[in-house]
């Protein structure tokens, strides 16, 4: 009986040891955690890798999204670019960019004067609510950019 | 791998544009999931590269990264020019390469 109980000591001891260092490594996770994770700031410095994108502008881009995507591994995604898509003035490149995933390029799609309409629909992961936005770049250097929040209830790029 | 779903007209007006719509079978596998078994990190493979030539032409190409979905679905648009064929290749992480072709017919 007392064997068990000085067992039983020496467990919660081990268990409240195992906790403290727990404690440590889970607050060690999140912090590199929210270093690995995609800022509104990353999103800013990526639209400025684009070219012409430092002086990007807001609107002509549409990006439709639910309001609530219950389920972040696959959400459905659609962005329209108001352009004609004609020769003189149409859409080269639409970048689809992520303020909450790990990496915060999601996929970017060129287009040409035969796409004949800027638009296009694919389906994304999303790990938790965030904004999604989308940067045009067109035929004259300009770049607009639109984007959309989306509350994510169950994330899609768990390991 | 299962052949991939393709949704295009068969003939157009000269001048039209018509949407495609494509779906490919695959796990698009992100590269940061471990093995349970083994507790190895399963390597990233996804497609990452997918064009849709028209007459040879590249009227569209897709970049993706780990953030697009399993079963990359892509839909885009096409203006309808002359007859001929189009054709789709989905390009994988590891070099695989899935390629099919449709016959249009413009009148």
């Amino acid at each position: 009986m007392t064997q068990y109980s000085s067992k039983a000591v020496m467990s919660r001891r081990a268990v409240l040891g195992a906790a403290g260092t727990g404690l440590v490594a889970v607050a060690g996770t999140a912090l590199a955690a929210r270093t690995a994770q995609a800022a509104p700031a990353d999103v800013q410095a990526k639209i400025g890798e684009i070219p012409g994108g430092a002086a990007a502008k807001e609107g002509k881009v549409t990006v439709k999204l639910p309001q609530i995507a219950e389920n972040g591994r696959t959400v459905p995604l659609t962005v329209t670019v108001d352009s004609p898509q004609t020769e003189a003035d149409h859409v080269k490149r639409i970048h689809v960019l992520s303020e909450g995933n790990p990496t915060p390029l999601i996929a970017y799609y060129d287009l040409s004067p035969q796409s004949g309409k800027a638009e296009i629909a694919t389906r994304i992961r999303l790990a938790k609510t965030q904004n999604v936005v989308a940067v045009a770049e067109m035929s004259d250097g300009s770049v607009w950019t639109g984007k959309k929040q989306v509350k994510v209830t169950i994330g899609g790029c768990g390991g | 791998m299962a052949k991939p779903r393709i949704k295009t007209p068969s003939t157009a007006k000269a001048g039209e544009v018509f949407q495609v719509k494509t779906i490919l079978k695959h796990k698009m596998e992100m590269g940061n999931r471990k093995d349970k078994k083994t507790g190895k990190t399963i390597p990233r493979n996804i497609v990452n590269k997918f064009e849709c030539l028209y007459n040879g032409k590249t009227v569209f190409a897709a970049h993706q990264e780990p953030g697009i979905s399993a079963n990359p679905y892509i839909a885009f648009y096409v203006k309808a020019t002359e007859s001929g064929t189009l054709e789709f290749k989905w390009t994988e992480d590891n070099g695989k390469v899935t390629a099919e072709t449709r016959k249009l017919t413009v009148n």
